[in-house]
């Protein structure tokens, strides 16, 4: 169980796992994540299903080297196994024709956004992609994208692709242009709050991913609370989804800080074991 | 439960039981002290996670065994929920059987080891002893419940054998499934084991047994008594599936068409209450199981060996007064907490914690404010909590729960200085089951409903016990829901599919 098929690297640290998962496979839908630990002494942590092939009862995982536990992963090689693959988590997104649907996908961001806009355009909407990147060798998932997409546009902080700047300004290009009814916005939580405020002041309902930190990702701890229009929810159960314009991203990037020092103390320590 | 005083008659009417009443008369019995359980050190074992009670020598285990009068209508029985023959099982440790003793415990209670630390005995078997008629300590039923029960798996361990299973019956090919692998959970599947079912268990997390793992810590329930109860199942035939969500990898349908025909929800109350403050987001608030959590199932306290962080408070201000306060409390001074706080809204009368956590925590060097809320918490500009404000209470007029009623004391509020807070008002039950299958009838506090002759639930085929249905109550509350739900299923089972 849970044997990795195939492994490759998007970008220097963006690493493609296909893992054996029949189960996962039949039954996730696009917004659903997994929650992973690579060995006994391994964190759990959660990735989101970035694609599955039901027949051949896989599943796609994209993950970014931020730490020790998305470092490990990345390090796995075909052949090899996921300790514990549990899931599909999180509520699937609410996929309907609405019209037109603005998918917004930062860094990593992009593998988590790929099903549910894929999904969006299977539904018969017009589907337009906007993608941002540091730089042009993080940007992953462009041409799976744009296979799709009726448009995708891209923007990259340094220039060295697509349009110079950052994701909002690309995406302000659309709305001022373009009737939007639903926009889509993964990333990190900073680019999640400026899309948001971007998108409120020309009305377009959004909706945002979030990546709390987790233990479980079953509802029992608490750990991936946030505040969602003054109450507060769990991403594992009530999300990961929620109204882009009703949640509290500052106390969520506070959240996000709270172990720095430690995961900085087990990264070195580990980075310390590979070399 | 209803005690069946035919069974416990027989057994006390035996020859070996009579000779040894005639060996020693009751007022010499009556007058031996109650044993006193050896402990670490507080000083010793606030240094880590071991066991705090060593558990009786076999000297001082048959001495205690000396003190039960072997009642004729042993009042003991009835104030345990699954009605264990308690003179039975203690007479033979007088007798130095201890692995028939420990036989005598498993013919119903699945984990001894496991209740014979962990049960609230002060209010269950031990509250009913006779003693208490005669002013002197009651018998110590759990003490002796854990002896006999360590001996018999030390003595499996070195015969490496799987221990026999006491009235077996031939297997029929039937398939039931458990969802959960807490208490409630094993329980019935050991008892459809006995009965000659497939049973499966399917647990949602890496580690099995509930409660009993992610929860109660290593310092009172050792890991290894855990898994060694799973070893057992696993040996009698039991099946266990982990990192399965019922509801999610598997719907209840999918269990059908693979063959399933009964099943038993025993998926706990895991969803942590919080008291909706200001503040309470801030970091460094943890709930309760989340708390326990990264420490018992992931092990941060051995970061960063073990991967999973957590944050070590200087100041730590537990909130609650049950069990898992108590736990969190404790485990913070292992954490090398320099000052650990139960803060608790009524007086320590009420605390609805074992008495033993209760004291080994202020042995620890816990302090108790009790009478206190938390009304606010107050984070630093990083958004760490540096401060909660509390409000002193008093007790009122008593209410529902015949418990005196906190009220606030207007003007009593003032701050104290934290760095880490544990939430630990409680438990609801976890939505995802209920949510996840159509026609389950549910309270409206989220438990599901049962029929509490059978623990049948709305949908025929389908039972259910321990937290889901009670809210938070007891491990042996839990177990006893397990081996009622596994009758009522055997006899709805047999009913359905005669063949079988
Ligand atoms: C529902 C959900 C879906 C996710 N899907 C994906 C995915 O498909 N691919 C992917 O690469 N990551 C995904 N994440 C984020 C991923 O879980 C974290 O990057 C991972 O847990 C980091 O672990 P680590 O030990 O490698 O790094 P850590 O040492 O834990 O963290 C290193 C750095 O990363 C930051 N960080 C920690 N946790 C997160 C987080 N949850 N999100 C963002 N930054 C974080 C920390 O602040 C720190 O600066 C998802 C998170 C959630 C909640
Ligand atoms: C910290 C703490 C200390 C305690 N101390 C004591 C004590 O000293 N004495 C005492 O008698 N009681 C104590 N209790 C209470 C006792 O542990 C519980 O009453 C008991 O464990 C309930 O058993 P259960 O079988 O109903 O469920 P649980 O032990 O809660 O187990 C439920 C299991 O089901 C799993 N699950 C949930 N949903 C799904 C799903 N959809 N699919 C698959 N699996 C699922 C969960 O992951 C969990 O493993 C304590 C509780 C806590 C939290
Ligand atoms: S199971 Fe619990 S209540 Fe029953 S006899 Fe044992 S310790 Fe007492
Ligand atoms: S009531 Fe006390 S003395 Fe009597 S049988 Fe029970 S434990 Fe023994
Ligand atoms: S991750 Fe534990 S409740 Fe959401």
């Amino acid at each position: 169980m849970n044997f990795i098929i195939e492994k490759t690297f998007l970008s220097e640290n963006v690493a493609r796992l296909v893992v054996e998962a029949p189960l996962i496979a039949q039954k996730q839908h696009p917004g659903q994540f997994v929650i992973v630990r690579t060995d006994e002494k391994g964190e759990r942590i959660p990735l989101t299903i970035a694609d599955a092939d039901k027949e051949r009862g896989t599943i796609t995982l994209i993950v970014q080297r931020v730490g020790t536990s998305s470092h490990k992963i990345s390090l796995l090689n075909a052949g090899s196994r996921l300790l514990d693959v549990s899931g599909p988590l999180g509520r699937p997104t609410h996929i309907e024709n609405k019209g037109t649907v603005l998918a917004c996908g930062g860094g990593v961001g992009i593998a988590p956004l790929f099903p549910i806009a894929r999904a969006f355009k299977e539904a018969g909407n017009r589907l337009i992609a906007v993608l941002g990147a540091r730089t042009r060798e993080l940007l992953i998932l462009e041409g799976e994208m744009a296979a799709f997409a009726d448009e995708t546009v891209v923007m990259t902080d340094d220039g060295s692709y697509g349009k110079k700047g950052v994701i909002t300004i690309g995406i302000e290009e659309v709305l001022r242009r373009e009737p939007v009814h639903l926009a889509v916005a993964i990333g990190p939580a900073v680019m999640m709050k400026f899309v948001a405020l971007l998108t409120r002041r020309y009305g377009v309902p959004t909706i945002a991913s979030l990546n709390t930190i987790m233990v479980d990702g079953t509802g029992m701890c608490g750990a991936c609370r946030v505040s969602v229009g003054g109450k507060t929810r769990f991403v594992c159960i009530d999300g990961p989804e929620f109204d882009a314009h009703e949640i509290d991203y500052d106390e969520m990037i506070q959240r996000l800080g709270t172990y720095r020092a430690e995961e900085k103390e087990s990264y070195d320590a580990y980075l310390g074991t590979l070399s | 439960m209803p005690v069946d005083f035919q069974d416990l008659s027989a057994d006390r009417g035996q020859k070996w039981r009579e000779d040894l009443r005639a060996a020693l008369a009751a007022k010499e019995r009556s007058a031996l002290p109650r044993v006193k359980m050896p402990e670490l050190a507080p000083a010793e074992r606030i240094k880590g996670f071991r066991e705090v009670n060593s558990g009786l020598n076999e000297e001082m285990a048959v001495r205690e065994a000396k003190r039960c009068l072997d009642c004729i209508t042993p009042s003991c029985v009835s104030g345990c929920p699954v009605g264990i023959n308690i003179p039975g099982f203690i007479k033979r440790i007088e007798a130095g059987d201890f692995l028939a003793a420990a036989r005598k415990l498993k013919e119903t209670n699945a984990l001894p080891a496991v209740c014979g630390r962990v049960c609230p005995q002060e209010v269950q078997c031990e509250s009913k002893c006779v003693y208490h008629k005669m002013k002197k300590p009651p018998v110590a039923v759990g003490y002796l419940e854990r002896f006999a029960s360590d001996c018999e798996r030390s003595e499996r361990r070195a015969a490496g054998a799987a221990a026999p299973v006491p009235g077996a019956e031939a297997a029929n090919g039937s398939r039931v499934a458990a969802i959960g692998s807490g208490p409630a959970s094993l329980t019935f599947a050991g008892q459809m084991a006995r009965f000659g079912f497939r049973v499966t268990v399917f647990e949602a997390l890496h580690e099995l047994a509930g409660v009993l793992s992610y929860g109660i810590p290593e310092f009172r329930l050792p890991k290894g008594i855990v898994r060694s109860e799973i070893a057992y199942l696993e040996s009698i035939g039991v099946v266990f599936e982990r990192n399965v969500v019922v509801g999610k990898t598997l719907s209840m349908d999918d269990l059908k068409s693979q063959g399933f025909q009964g099943f038993f929800i025993g998926s706990g109350a895991g969803l942590p209450k919080f008291m909706h403050i200001p503040g309470e987001n801030a970091i460094g608030i943890y709930s309760s199981n989340e708390y326990l959590t990264r420490v018992n199932l992931m092990r941060a306290y051995q970061f960063p060996e073990y991967d999973t962080p957590i944050v070590r408070g200087r100041r730590v201000a537990v909130i609650g007064g049950g069990n898992t306060a108590m736990d969190s409390v404790r485990t913070a001074v292992r954490l090398g907490a320099e000052k650990a706080m139960i803060v608790y809204r009524r007086s320590e009368e009420e605390m609805p914690a074992r008495i033993e956590e209760v004291h080994h925590a202020k042995e620890e060097g816990v302090e108790f404010l009790t009478l206190t809320n938390p009304v606010e918490y107050v984070p630093d500009a990083s958004g760490r909590v540096k401060q909660m404000k509390v409000q002193n209470m008093e007790l009122g007029a008593a209410d529902d729960s015949g418990r005196r009623r906190p009220v606030a004391i207007a003007g009593s509020e003032h701050l104290i200085d934290v760095d880490t807070v544990v939430v630990g008002v409680g438990t609801d039950p976890n939505p995802l089951i209920p949510r996840s299958i159509p026609g389950l009838e549910v309270s409206k506090w989220g438990t599901i409903v049962v029929d509490e002759e059978t623990m049948g639930t709305s949908l025929p085929g389908v039972y259910a016990g321990g937290d889901i249905v009670r809210g938070g109550a007891t491990v042996i509350l839990a177990m006893g829901d397990g081996k009622k739900a596994a009758e009522a299923l055997r006899d709805f089972l047999r009913r359905e599919f005669p063949a079988g």
